[in-house]
This record gives C-alpha cells, structure tokens and sequence, in this order.
C-alpha cells in the first residue's frame, strides 16, 4: 500500500515540478517580450498555454486517482491537496503570463513614440522571485521561504499601487497615449496577480507542512515580518 | 459534553507480563469513538477491562480505575452482571447461540429482567429493528441464527446486545469478518446506535476509523499515545508515532 502511494506522489511530484517550470518560463518570456517589444515570442507565450491547461488537468486527474485510491491521510493526504490547490495557481500564473503576452502588440505600436516608458524590472524581479521561492518552499517543505514570500507581498502591492498613480497621471499628461498605459497597468496588475498566486502557493506550503490553514489571517504577515 | 467513561491509569498484566501502561482516557457518552493501533498493542486488552470480561481467565489482573457515570466499577462490590448489561460487546466474528433468531434476542431479557410473553416479544421486534435486521428476518424468527448470512449474524449480535438496554457498546472489530455491504449496513447502523449508546469500536481499517468515528484513541505498544477528535488525527495528528501508523510507514 505504502510503496504504491509513494511511487504515485512521486509521479505527482514530478508533474507539478514541469508545471511549475512552464509556467515560470512563460512569466518569462511574456516579460521579456514586453521589455523587447518582441510580438513573435508574445505570440508564441500565448500558444504554449495550452500546453499548461493539459498539463493542469492531467495532474488534477492524478490527484483525484491517488485520493480514491489510496485515501491517503495526515500529512500524505495534506501533500495531495496542496498539489491540488497549488496546480490551480500555477495554472493561473500561465493565464497572467499570457494577459501580459497579449498586451505586446498592442504596446509594440509605440515602440517608436517619444513617451515616458514603464520600468516593469523591480516589479518584475520580485514577482519572478517569489514565484520561484514559492515554488522551492513547496519542493523543499520550507516553512521558512513560505513565510519570507508572504512578508514580500506587500513590496509588490505597493509598486502596483504606485503604478496605478502613475498611469493615472500619465494618462492625464498624455491623453494620446492613453491606451499605452492601460496595456501597462494591466501588466502591472499581470505581475501583481503573479505575486499573489506565490502567496497563495506559500499558504499551501504552510497546510502541508504544519496542517493549519493560515488563509485570511492577517497576522501571518506580520508573524512573517518579525 | 458528558464524560460516560474515564479511564484513569490503567496497567494490566497477563501473569508477569504487563500489557498496558498508564492507559488514561476519557470518552464522551454517545459518541464512537474508534481505537486503533497495530496488532498486539493491547486495543482489545483495553477493551476488555471494561466489562471484566478479563476476570474469567486466571492470571489477567489490572489496576487503576474505571470510572463509568464516576463510578469506579472496578471496585470489588461491583455486580459484575449488572456491569456486563450494562456494557454490551460485539466480537470480531458473529456469536449468534445455536437457538432460533427470537431465541437469541430473547435470552439476555430472559436472564436480566422479568418479563411476560407479550412483553419479551415487544422487546424483541424492538431490538431487531434497532439493528437494522428485523425486515429481513421477520418471516423468520424460528430458523436457527445460525442460518442467516454473516452480516445479519453480526446484527443479530448487535440485537441481542442492545436487548439487555446497555449504555455502552464496546465493538472489537466487528466487520472484519463480513463483506463490503454488510459492513456498509453496519456502519450505517453505528450512526443509529450512538443516538441511544456510547460506542467504541476497535478496527484495524483506518478508514472505517476515519469514517464513523467521532473520536480516535491511538495504542502503540500497550501506551495511548495519542486520543483526539477524529478529524484532527487523520489530518494533522500530533504524534510522530500516529502519523508514522495512520499513513502506512509501518504497523
């Protein structure tokens, strides 16, 4: 019984590491070709999604054939379910990856125009950085990174926020330019999401390893911050 | 809640050989509660202490107290009987007396009360139906119990148990002897039962544990190592040992 539970987390585990690293490249790819103006590898961001929506239900198929199966519980049954949950997020992360993708031709029509560019690379960094955190404290069973990603949430809320301000005045400054702007608050946004979906991901990072549920509870951020 | 039991330290010895260790438990009245634990880990010795089913073999002794309604019933004056009405027992493999189905019913109300005919009839149909068995069985009462397939022979245990109108009834693995939809009917029956009893059954299927129990005592070795909500133990159990049990890596 035990032996064929592990061969089949094993399995799992390695589904969800090829999930994970699909999902981390189209993020990438989505914000380089936004950097670059570069519609091709946009487009191609866009049309490798399907690959992680197959990728997605596969996986949650697995799930589901391990809990009939073999009924796991405690901490076997905690690491399924966060599978479950944290496959929902990557999954997510993709579709933000290609939000982003579609922005870039739409963005590339201004490549020549005289305006004052966003600089997405702090924002960009930090959520590439906590998704790759999130993704290693899952890997690991790191409590520890887990908390470090949530503390790093808010660092993203507030570039968004100020984003927010900024497209609001560039709008006003530059009424010409205004959809240029709304495709980068939307990347923003893209970029914001990404962050949380991480959070998210540590969340069920934290259920697994400890078994409780600390969604919704603000003072996890702040037990984080100490 | 209500306490119905508590055990308080109880040791048990086989002859030289101690079996149980400080077992302290408190178990709420009409609730199930499941124990579980690897073979030889003293669930059914535990078990047994309650109704002193134990004192009929030479040489098995215990010490502490059990306290049932806060009474220590294994003091002495103890009507042992009494006791045994009190607390009913179903075995891992059905016991049906080699009488007619009413017969079985009808015997632990023969031997505890005195009753009329009428009465002893009534109470009978009563008891059947609180086991789930009376429709299938109804047309049949005067066939041997023996007759009947393993599952209703484990209900007509169960009948026969409730008809002494116990408080407790202590289950040692009562469905490993029986298929799946018996089992099921079974379980189901348990649910019905815990409206009127406290119930505790030992069961090696974790899942059968997890599924009908409202509470969930952990033996290893003879010790309780861990006793709590039966949720918490099959999501998040506190003990290396529980988790180490309940998710296969050994037992």
């Amino acid at each position: 019984m035990k032996a064929h539970f592990i061969q089949a987390h094993t399995i799992l585990k390695e589904m969800i590491a090829e999930i994970a690293a699909k999902a981390e490249q189209a993020v990438q790819s989505a914000v380089d070709a936004v950097d670059k103006n570069n519609v091709a590898a946009a487009t191609r961001v866009i049309a490798n999604d399907a690959k992680i929506d197959e990728a997605e239900i596969k996986i949650e198929e697995e799930c589901l054939k391990i809990l009939a199966l073999h009924q796991p519980v405690a901490s076997d049954l905690r690491q399924v379910i966060t599978i479950l949950k944290v496959n929902n997020e990557i999954e997510r992360v993709g579709d933000l990856a290609v939000n982003i993708a579609e922005r870039v031709a739409d963005m590339a029509l201004y490549q020549e125009r005289k305006i004052e560019k966003f600089d997405f690379r702090d924002m960009v960094n930090k959520a590439k950085a906590m998704l790759k955190q999130a993704l290693d404290a899952m890997t690991y069973h790191d409590v520890a990174i887990a908390m470090e990603v949530i503390r790093s949430d808010d660092e993203v809320d507030i570039i968004h926020r100020n984003n927010y301000g900024k497209t609001r005045d560039m709008i006003l400054r530059y009424p010409d330019e205004a959809q240029y702007y709304m495709d980068c608050l939307t990347v923003s946004r893209c970029l914001e999401r990404i962050a949380d979906s991480a959070t998210n991901i540590c969340e069920d990072v934290i259920y697994q390893e400890n078994g409780h549920i600390v969604r919704h509870q603000h003072s996890v951020k702040s037990d984080a911050s100490q | 809640m209500a306490i119905k039991i508590h055990a308080k330290k109880l040791n048990f010895y086989y002859g030289a050989h101690q079996a149980l260790f400080d077992n302290s438990l408190e178990i709420e009245a009409n609730r199930i509660t499941a124990v579980i634990g690897p073979s030889g880990c003293g669930k059914s010795t535990h078990l047994r202490i309650y109704n002193r089913i134990f004192e009929l073999y030479r040489d098995q002794r215990v010490e502490g107290e059990l306290l049932i309604d806060g009474k220590n019933v294994l003091a002495p004056k103890v009507d042992v009987l009494e006791l045994r009405r009190k607390i009913g027992m179903i075995f891992q493999k059905p016991t049906p007396f080699p009488m007619s189905v009413f017969d079985n019913v009808a015997y632990p109300l023969k031997l505890h009360f005195k009753l009329s005919k009428t009465k002893i009839a009534d109470r009978v149909e009563q008891a059947l139906r609180g086991a789930s068995l009376w429709d299938e069985v109804k047309d049949k009462l005067k066939a041997s119990g023996l007759a009947l397939s393993g599952g209703q022979q484990q209900r007509l245990c169960i009948a026969r148990a409730i008809a002494a109108e116990p408080e407790i009834l202590l289950m040692d693995e009562p469905t490993s002897a029986i298929d799946p939809v018996a089992t099921l009917k079974i379980e189901e029956l348990m649910l019905e039962l815990k409206k009127k009893f406290t119930v505790m059954i030992v069961t090696h299927n974790m899942q059968q544990a997890a599924r009908i129990s409202d509470y969930t005592a952990f033996f290893f070795q003879g010790y309780i190592i861990e006793f709590g909500e039966t949720e918490q133990i099959f999501t998040n159990p506190q003990k290396t040992k529980t988790e180490e049990y309940i998710t296969g890596r050994f037992g």
